[in-house]
């Protein structure tokens, strides 16, 4: 890729922040280029994004209703799955699964919520119940 | 080693870990561009592991796996690099403290997830990022992220979680320095070992998921989403642009910098072969951003079209046919 032709999309995802990307300049020799962003590459940010939105969003009208817990709302809401959220923790997903049942959530001690907030950088309240809907 | 009055200069890299080991080495004396510090180690390659889950994708690297620079380097140049992890939390700062406080510059394994630096939408669980501390100020870090254009700062408590962060590859507080770096290199002999190393990597891996044999076996899978659920199957193929050139890669997933490596080296040992490399190297780069736009296309197209699975599979393979040519080039040039 030529230095002129690194994209300079400008991707609301950087933030301002700027990209190296390895460049061939007139001489044909390479050189770091500042990118702001490239459409393609801001496209499958911004899929997998809304995807974790979409998991969070599904979680939090089921736990309204009272289906699920919080803590499955959480999982998503921290970018965390099944998996990563029992890699994280140690525990299997057998029993982060049963813990999705509101019933057996609202039953467990202290320090095991513990072991969820802390992987999520939240406090054992806030794990507890759904943060306010933004409008 | 006396540094500790020596100025530290940040240098924005495509890559975490090459470019804290090109900063870190320059700094002590063995100026090392990125590239160099990353065709050096070897770490070109292609793995597709269906197996192994990234957030429900499967994992898809352009490179070696992490920590491979840092030890390619200390194997090929001979630099002697301490790593310390800890158990508990504290003594992990205490440590780092002690390390600034004598002046040295020191690499750490952070998770991406609880850098506050980081703008939200690239915040992802992922445990193998590195950067530079430079220096402290009161409770504040002084970091060098390679993949920032400027300097950055973490408070102590955002960079504790970021650096004990738990899952897989928990990065256990890990830091790092040089306890010996060389005067120079003898490129003469190092190049020629990691060129070929490479290129023998992408060309005779006998297991059918890595190097071009893992491309042309993604491709085959590509294929295969056309009977996948449906969003399964852009999530899919969108996750693949990202690995290539959402994750700190120079851009078309290491290529780039790979071609930059071929031309250097060509230039300092004046071999003719690696500098035709390089471009064929770029070629295949612009090829792979083809690729991705491909996949844009085929991931914005309404809900109603369908999308071409097999010409997207087809783009793959003539990649990998393509990248054949330039390894067999490079293990001709000496």
């Amino acid at each position: 890729m030529k230095a002129q032709e690194v994209p300079q999309d400008d991707n609301s995802t950087y933030h301002g922040e700027k990209r190296a990307v390895y460049a061939t300049t007139k001489d044909g020799d390479y050189d770091v280029v500042a990118s702001s962003g490239w459409d393609v590459e801001a496209e499958a940010t911004q899929q997998a994004v809304a995807e974790l939105q979409r998991l969070a969003d599904e979680a939090y009208a089921a736990c309204e209703t009272g289906k699920c817990s919080p803590l499955e709302y959480h999982m998503y809401a921290k970018r965390l799955d099944l998996l990563s959220l029992s890699q994280a923790t140690g525990l299997f997903q057998w029993r982060i699964k049963r813990h999705f049942n509101v019933k057996n959530f609202n039953k467990l001690s202290d320090k095991l919520l513990d072991r969820y907030a802390d992987v999520m950088g939240i406090t054992i309240s806030e794990l507890k119940k759904l943060p306010q809907k933004e409008s | 080693m006396s540094v500790a009055s020596k100025e530290f200069i940040h240098k924005h890299a495509g890559h975490c870990e090459s470019g804290v080991m090109s900063t870190m080495l320059s700094h002590h004396g063995l100026a090392m561009s990125e590239p160099m510090a990353f065709g050096l180690s070897s770490a070109l390659s292609f793995a597709y592991l269906p197996f192994v889950k990234l957030a429900g994708m499967p994992l898809i690297a352009y490179r070696s796996i992490p920590k491979a620079i840092i030890k390619g380097l200390q194997k090929n140049i001979g630099v002697k690099m301490k790593i310390e992890t800890f158990s508990n939390q504290q003594k992990g700062q205490e440590r780092l403290d002690v390390l600034l406080e004598e002046g040295k510059i020191v690499g750490a394994q952070t998770s991406v997830f609880w850098l506050p630096y980081l703008p939200e939408e690239m915040r992802f669980h992922f445990n193998g990022h590195n950067l530079l501390v430079y220096g402290k100020e009161a409770s504040t870090y002084k970091i060098s992220d390679p993949v920032f254009e400027h300097v950055v700062e973490a408070s102590e408590q955002e960079f504790l979680k970021a650096r004990f962060a738990k899952g897989v590859m928990a990065p256990k507080g890990a830091i790092y320095y040089p306890t010996f770096v060389p005067e120079n290199i003898d490129y003469a002999s190092v190049v020629p070992k990691a060129v070929k190393a490479v290129a023998k990597r992408m060309l005779k891996t006998p297991v059918p998921i890595a190097g071009l044999k893992g491309m042309r076996y993604l491709a085959k899978n590509i294929r295969n989403l056309e009977s996948k659920d449906r969003r399964y199957a852009r999530l899919f193929l969108g996750h693949i642009v990202r690995m290539q050139e959402e994750i700190g890669t120079g851009g078309a997933g290491f290529r780039y910098i790979y071609a930059s490596f071929l031309q250097e080296s060509g230039k300092i040992l004046g071999n003719e072969t690696l500098l035709e490399a390089s471009e064929m190297m770029t070629a295949v780069g612009d090829s792979w951003r083809e690729f991705a736009l491909l996949i844009a296309k085929s991931i914005r197209s309404k809900k109603s079209e369908t999308v071409d699975f097999d010409a997207i599979a087809k783009k793959l393979e003539s990649i990998a046919d393509e990248e054949a040519l330039v390894y067999q080039k490079m293990l001709t040039a000496f």
